[in-house]
């Protein structure tokens, strides 16, 4: 299980560290909302996921997507705007979306991942083949309207959601101290009737453990569970964002527990795995982003044309 | 079908209910659609959850971002939500939900996505509703892409209209009427197409272009028109958006003069879109400036008085007509 999550979050460092070099370099254009430092949570969660379970993220979530199973050539044709992107393009960074792996929704609209999670989780309980749909959102989510008619209605319905709130500490700018109420988001699923909890994020066992409990009961048609999962933010709001609102000390801290290198450490102390194994992974995964990387630049970009397609159905005339 | 007279209400009931009988995949939500809830406070969806259960006919709680929400999950995975938002000023409450998303998801995807939903929505003045209940907002949608818009004026179209609605691969808001709710007629559950308008009533002099309760006020002006000697045609749009370019420059080709006329806010309102198409179209062959005739640049007032001057009367439609035809 440890190596499942590690191969994911290794997929999404890399990922990460490649995407920022591309945008610093020039080559890719496009705002950035890195996931780094929160690579666990949708690692953890995922190994428990499968192919009919399907999940809406929010613009920082490429490590959402990517530990769901979303292909790497699709994702980077996306994220340089070509028409071998998964959405041909059109979408972007923001709107990352390959329904084959179930990646359903990426919005870049604080909030909204929650209510089509729900909907999507209605179709799942009608549907009956125990099948399960995840919202992740951030902290500053955790304020807005949506946040709570989701949890309402997935939770009088006993829908099959498990709503993942990714706590890292800033919602944009602003410090969770200062923008929200209680100390502990999951205090508020008592308000909604449905199991909530606070974890350690980063923690690869409670995240996983805390997921397992969650998505098993949704299978079992016993309704949604809210999972605070703490976390922390390393690279700002938006990439070029020197985040002098966090305090450096913190941020130094949070860095110092880097989770990823943590679970690396961790598998060769517990001989998961030996470093020739995890160094055979760790090579493999930059084998696939290297291809990735060099298709996508190598794919046009979309004709003209493309902006009369997909509006409707039908293309416009 | 056999030919039933119906009134609105009964005729978009019947459609609704011929869908989910023939497919497992339609579905309703919406605040007291379910009959424990007397199925909607005007009872448009009444019998529909006794008749297909209540998993299929959702009552939601007051939360139209949640119910908005939900049908574009359930639409992501295969279902055809039909959501109901009672009024449509509480439209507002879901516009990120309809706009951000119902409307973009299957362009920002790629077209991997799409959001077969129809959100049903009643509104119109008449009735003291004052400014939060009675407003048509359907510029808005019409000037979202990704969105259609459709405005039956009579319970023949409402039925027809509905059922093509639900068949569409695209979201469509399906605008519903307050004051014309109860008109009757003989439906015979024929479809109609979206983005086909209709000639109600054929004439030689002015084209007069109209949706929904504007419709019945355009065909009374024309009525009054004919003693003064104006031979009126008039055009129900039934499709907002994409509305039926070829139906209207047809007709105003004809008779050289047009009126537009909605409840709307005249100002910014999808009769400015239409008369813009007719003078890029039809500048050298027009007859007289095109009129447009709207709501009051005012929230819908209470007071009695007030709220009866607010929208276009047939009498203003009239004067309109009156006013372009010896030129």
């Amino acid at each position: 299980m440890l190596l499942e999550i590690y191969r994911r979050a290794a997929l999404i460092r890399q990922n990460d560290i490649r995407v920022i070099k591309e945008i610093r370099a020039g080559r890719l254009v496009t705002s950035y909302y890195s996931p780094r430092g929160q690579e666990i949570i949708p690692s953890a969660v995922s190994v428990s996921l499968d192919e009919r379970d399907k999940i809406c993220t929010i613009y920082r979530g490429t490590h959402d997507m990517l530990a769901k199973g979303f292909p790497l050539k699709p994702l980077w044709g996306e994220l340089a705007g070509r028409i071998s992107g998964s959405c041909k393009g059109k979408g972007g960074t923001m709107h990352l979306t390959h329904p084959e792996s179930g990646c359903m929704v990426t919005t870049g609209i604080v909030g909204s991942s929650m209510p089509i999670a729900t909907g999507l989780g209605w179709a799942a309980k009608l549907d009956g083949q125990g099948a399960v749909s995840v919202a992740y959102f951030g902290d500053g989510a955790a304020n807005i309207g949506a946040f709570h008619e989701s949890l309402n209605m997935a939770s009088l319905w006993k829908l099959p959601v498990i709503f993942i709130c990714q706590n890292n500490r800033y919602a944009e700018h602003t410090s969770f101290a200062n923008s929200t109420a209680v100390e502990r988001l999951s205090v508020r699923a008592a308000g909604y009737a449905m199991p909530g909890v606070t974890i350690e994020g980063n923690d690869p066992e409670e995240m996983y453990g805390a997921a397992k409990v969650a998505i098993d009961r949704a299978r079992a048609g016993e309704g949604p569970t809210l999972i605070e999962a703490l976390t922390f933010r390393f690279n700002g709001h938006v990439l070029g964002d020197a985040a002098a609102y966090i305090p450096s000390a913190e941020l130094e801290k949070a860095k110092a527990a880097d989770p990823v290198p943590k679970l690396r450490q961790r598998l060769l102390d517990d001989r998961v795995s030996d470093l020739a194994g995890i160094e055979e992974i760790e090579s493999a995964i930059a084998e696939r982003i290297e291809q990735a990387v060099a298709a996508a630049y190598a794919a046009p970009t979309p004709g003209i044309e493309e902006m009369k397609r997909d509006v409707f159905a039908h293309e416009l005339a | 079908m056999e030919m039933q007279k119906l009134n609105a209400i009964q005729a978009i009931n019947l459609a609704i209910d011929h869908a989910m009988a023939a497919d497992a995949k339609v579905l309703v939500l919406g605040e007291e659609v379910g009959d424990f809830e007397e199925g909607g406070i005007l009872g448009v969806t009444k019998g529909l959850s006794t008749k297909y259960g209540s998993d299929r006919v959702r009552s939601t709680p007051i939360s139209e971002q949640a119910i908005i929400g939900a049908a574009i999950g359930a639409a992501l995975g295969g279902y055809k939500p039909i959501a109901e938002i009672m009024l449509m000023n509480f439209m507002t409450v879901a516009m990120d939900m309809i706009t951000n998303h119902a409307a973009k998801l299957r362009f920002m995807s790629g077209g991997q996505t799409g959001v077969p939903i129809v959100i049903r929505t009643l509104t119109g003045t008449g009735f003291g509703n004052g400014g939060q209940h009675s407003d048509y907002l359907e510029s808005w949608f019409a000037h979202t892409p990704g969105l259609k818009v459709v405005a039956p004026s009579n319970p023949v179209d409402a039925y027809g209209l509905m059922r093509s609605a639900i068949d569409d691969p695209d979201p469509v808001i399906f605008i519903e009427n307050l004051a014309s709710y109860w008109n009757t007629a003989e439906v015979s559950g024929e479809i109609v197409p979206i983005g086909q308008a209709k000639i109600v009533r054929k004439g030689a002099d002015v084209t007069i272009i109209a949706h929904s309760l504007m419709v019945g006020h355009s065909l009374a002006a024309a009525e009054s028109l004919t003693k003064q000697g104006i031979d009126a045609e008039v055009v129900d749009l039934r499709t907002i958006a994409p509305w039926d370019q070829e139906a209207v420059l047809a007709s105003v080709g004809k008779t050289g003069r047009a009126i537009v006329v909605h409840e709307a806010v005249r100002e910014h309102g999808i009769g400015a879109e239409i008369s813009a198409v007719i003078n890029e179209r039809l500048f050298g062959r027009l007859k007289a400036p095109v009129q447009r005739l709207g709501g009051m640049f005012s929230a819908v007032p209470f007071a009695k008085p007030l709220e009866s001057a607010y929208a276009p009367s047939a009498a203003a439609i009239e004067a309109a007509a009156l006013s372009i035809a010896k030129e």
